[in-house]
């Protein structure tokens, strides 16, 4: 087996990873603010953790996109088009949620904040049950034709699988961003945002661990059944630290959590990216999805170049804004008032 | 419906109002660093001022943007799985090249900008806005190398139907997208400049209105202060002075640049796609002449019953070959070309749906290659003069007193927008039919008509769906947009710079000067960085 396309599908579960890891949290803290803050000074306090570093989040998603139309174009463009109105749905969530964190304070009053509340609490949560949903249907199954076209109509995506793929990454993203908040803030946020993390983990990681066991009881190899052990044992040593007071190692064994379920769940599925649920014949594999081997090893050499960079940079972000963040810091709001002589 | 309309549909209003955002965002970037640059390099605090009210305004158009690429890139896979899959060894590559060379820095740069006032070094700080205006600049120019691929294949060959990429430096150095590019740059800067002109005219303008400068009798400003006004002292009349100033250089200098790469692209496009320029032209029979106005019926299939009203013997050739007397292929005769080399029907085959066996309509649809073209010239060539006149006016230090005159300057604003618009309506749909455009010069099979590229499993009521969903958020995002730049604009600068109105006992004070000669200074105050502080911009 060439190795190129077998690079491609871990470069493409790691541009993923960084997905959920990074903007995991961004999608849960617009949540938070909808559900957990109180006042507006607590949601503006939320949303300012994540102000310098979510556009640069979300980027993962946008590089997972085009990484896959490059490297897997068959992949890309059955999955794509086989979740035309999820995706349709997903993209008007993420134009949504990001022009309400950049014009939510860019008027003060109180209808104008409550709409672009709801406007990014509710598009953070359809995003996160839609890339859910895309990455469980991906791994468990479309119904697609020889062709990779789907067959059966508008929603013949459905099925129980993706809604628990929703759910585990709504839950996630809930669970990730109450560790991260209790990280990044001091005083009443973050007392309350620990608690929930440590009440909420459980049942709130339920679906993904569903997720997990449905795609390992089909599909599990040793290999990828360590890594479930790994991301359970990341989710409890989280969960115990978060009780001992250490928000930083709470947030570690999040991010343990993430990174080997998504390992075990794409290791198990490996070299299929998405089966068909008609006829196994007709599902996508790395070998019959991918590029040629010329645009693989390009695209090697950009990825090469361009990860580590950004690895880089995007961590040196994290440093610079790295302190605590307390209702305190955030500026009284300013009425823009026209220059005008009256 | 026809799903492959609503396709197009679909694809057009995305793409046109992408668009918007994207030029300005191109064009005002570069004009914000160095405004910054000329901050930190002088301490001037009218430089601060107008990073601060330029940036402010390019922040709230940015994120617009932002929010409609992502539709951009996931629609080929969405609307246009056919497509993606016959050109994705090639043309997945450049935008995957997008996203992880050019996107994550300027997303990620201009995050540390937006929230390192007051954190960062002050040097370091002007290095990400840098870094962040270079991405978006990179960006683009991966972006119409992918374009110019389905203009101008090159660097592959045909392996089993498909095109394979065996040659990456012959896309990304592909003659049509270095020409394109640069137009697009050049086009961009024309946005930027009718914009800073637009509304530094305005507060110029405001400041006359509301009694605050005045003109002597040899017409030179008197420039006054209003302590009643927030902000209106006398460095806010150089902010906009200077604002206009640099509009009107960067316009011009734009506009002359737009000219030079349009002519260089329109040459390449007599060569690549011949039927385009004729169609652009309404050219149905060969000849030499331009025309200036063609009455008729253009949408006529029949091209003999155009009347060229006015036309200019000579130009035509000149504008493709830099001489007078070189004939130019009409439309007539390259129908039989392309008939010859490309089929007069659609194949027999199921990717054309109930299309398959079809006659192939090889002109574009004529009004709009012929008008969008004259448009974005028109548009173009309006705005550029605009901007000499304005120069002209404001020579005495401010703007005319006439209410009617600002306005022109204001609606100035829409001219390159349009012209932009219209460009890329004129490239993309003088394409037609085809997707991906065959090279004259390149290998015998890479291209692709638009009719077999859209999803075969996709329905129209899927399409509909999007399109309405879509256009309906973008029509209430737009209008959502535009009240907020008012908002910023008619504030004028205090309310980029919040500490200008609410400078005593408050929460960031930033008036003290600054020694520009101390790198290690915080940016944005003359106040080093307290850990436990107020943040000098939050959300």
């Amino acid at each position: 087996m060439d190795a190129l396309p077998t690079l491609w599908f871990v470069v493409i579960a790691v541009l993923w990873t960084g997905y959920l890891l990074l903007e995991g949290f961004d999608l849960g803290v617009g949540m938070h603010m909808l559900v957990s803050a109180r006042g507006d000074r607590e949601r503006r306090l939320m949303l300012n953790t994540i102000g310098p570093v979510w556009d640069g989040n979300e980027v993962w998603l946008l590089t997972a996109g085009g990484a896959t139309f490059a490297a897997f174009p068959m992949w890309y463009a059955s999955l794509f088009s086989g979740l035309y109105i999820p995706l349709v749905i997903v993209l008007v969530a993420l134009i949504f949620r990001a022009v309400a964190i950049e014009y939510r304070g860019k008027h003060h009053s109180l209808r104008w904040g409550r709409a672009w509340d709801v406007a990014l609490g509710l598009g953070s949560f359809v995003a996160a049950f839609g890339v859910g949903a895309l990455l469980a249907i991906t791994t468990t199954g479309l119904p697609i034709d020889a062709n990779g076209d789907r067959v059966g109509g508008p929603f013949a995506w459905f099925s129980w699988q993706a809604v628990v793929g929703g759910l585990a990454v709504v839950g996630f993203c809930l669970v990730h961003a109450a560790a991260f908040l209790g990280l990044k803030t001091e005083g009443e946020v973050s007392t309350r945002m620990r608690r929930f993390f440590r009440r909420a983990a459980i049942p709130a990681l339920l679906p993904i661990g569903v997720w997990v066991l449905v795609v390992q009881l089909a599909d599990g190899t040793a290999v990828s059944w360590s890594l479930v052990v790994l991301a359970a044992a990341g989710a409890a040593f989280g969960v115990v630290a978060s009780r001992r007071g250490r928000d930083g190692l709470g947030f570690l064994g999040m991010a343990i959590f993430l990174v080997a379920g998504v390992a075990s769940i794409f290791s198990a599925v490996y070299p299929v990216v998405l089966p068909s649920s008609l006829d196994p014949a007709s599902s996508l594999t790395i070998e019959n999805a991918a590029s040629g081997g010329y645009t693989l090893g390009v695209m090697t050499t950009v990825a090469a170049i361009g990860v580590p960079l950004v690895l880089v940079y995007q961590g040196w972000t994290y440093w610079v804004f790295r302190r605590r963040l307390s209702v305190h810091h955030i500026p009284d709001a300013r009425p823009i008032v026209a220059a005008v002589r009256r | 419906m026809d799903p492959l309309d609503i396709a197009r549909w679909q694809f057009g209003i995305t793409t046109v109002y992408h668009f918007l955002m994207v030029p300005l965002t191109l064009g005002l970037g570069p004009v914000v660093a160095v405004l910054q640059t000329r901050w930190v390099r002088t301490g001037d605090v009218r430089w601060l001022r107008l990073t601060k009210f330029w940036g402010k305004l390019y922040l709230i158009n940015f994120i617009m943007g932002v929010a409609t690429g992502i539709v951009q890139e996931f629609q080929f896979g969405m609307a246009w799985s056919e497509y993606s899959r016959f050109v994705g060894d090639v043309f997945g590559a450049p935008l995957a090249m997008e996203a992880l060379l050019a996107f994550f820095f300027e997303s990620t740069f201009l995050g540390l900008w937006i929230f390192g006032w007051n954190r960062l070094p002050k040097r370091i700080h002007l290095a990400t806005l840098w870094i962040a205006v270079a991405g978006s600049i990179v960006s683009a120019y991966f972006i119409i190398v992918a374009n110019s691929w389905m203009q101008h294949p090159v660097g592959v060959e045909l392996i089993d139907g498909r095109p394979v990429m065996t040659d990456v430096w012959a896309v990304l150095t592909n003659n049509t997208a270095l020409a394109a590019y640069s137009h697009a740059l050049c086009g961009a800067a024309g946005v930027a400049g009718g914009f800073l002109i637009g509304i530094a005219w305005y507060h110029l303008w405001r400041r006359r209105h509301d009694g605050i400068d005045t003109v002597d009798a040899r017409g030179r400003v008197v420039v006054g202060e209003a302590r009643d006004v927030p902000g209106r002292d006398k460095i806010d009349h150089k902010v906009w002075l200077t604002s206009l100033r640099i509009g009107a250089a960067v316009a011009i200098v734009g506009f002359g640049g737009v000219a030079i790469t349009g002519d260089i692209q329109g040459k390449l496009m007599f060569e690549q796609q011949p039927m385009k320029m004729a169609a652009a032209e309404a050219a149905c029979e060969n000849g030499t002449s331009f025309s200036v106005l063609t009455i008729g019926d253009l949408g006529a299939k029949d091209c003999d019953e155009l009347t060229n009203l006015i036309e200019i013997p000579g130009l035509l050739s000149f504008l493709a070959h830099g001489d007078f007397d070189t004939q130019i292929t009409g439309v007539n005769s390259l129908i039989s070309e392309y008939q010859q080399k490309y089929g007069t029907n659609l194949p027999e085959n199921e990717i054309y749906g109930e299309r398959s066996g079809e006659a192939i309509e090889y002109v574009p649809l004529m009004p709009v290659t012929y008008w969008g073209f004259r448009i974005m010239i028109g548009f173009g060539g309006l705005a550029a003069f605009a901007a000499v006149v304005a120069l002209w006016l404001t020579r005495k230090g401010t703007v005319p007193a006439s209410k009617w005159i600002m306005r022109l300057a204001v609606l100035g604003i829409l001219a390159p927008f349009g012209a932009n618009a219209a460009g890329w309506v004129f490239t993309e749909m003088g394409r037609q039919p085809f997707v991906v455009a065959p090279n004259p010069d390149g290998v015998d099979g890479v291209f692709m008509f638009t009719a077999a590229a859209v999803s075969p499993g996709v329905s129209a009521g899927e399409l509909l769906f999007s399109v309405i969903t879509l256009t309906t958020l973008y029509a209430v995002l737009l209008v959502v947009e535009v009240s907020i730049l008012v908002r910023f604009v008619r504030a004028g600068v205090p309310a980029a710079m919040p500490e200008l109105v609410h400078a005593e006992g408050d929460h960031g004070d930033h008036d003290d000067p600054d020694d520009p000669d101390d790198p290690d200074r915080p940016a944005g105050s003359g106040r080093p960085a307290k850990d436990d502080g107020v943040l000098s911009f939050a959300y």
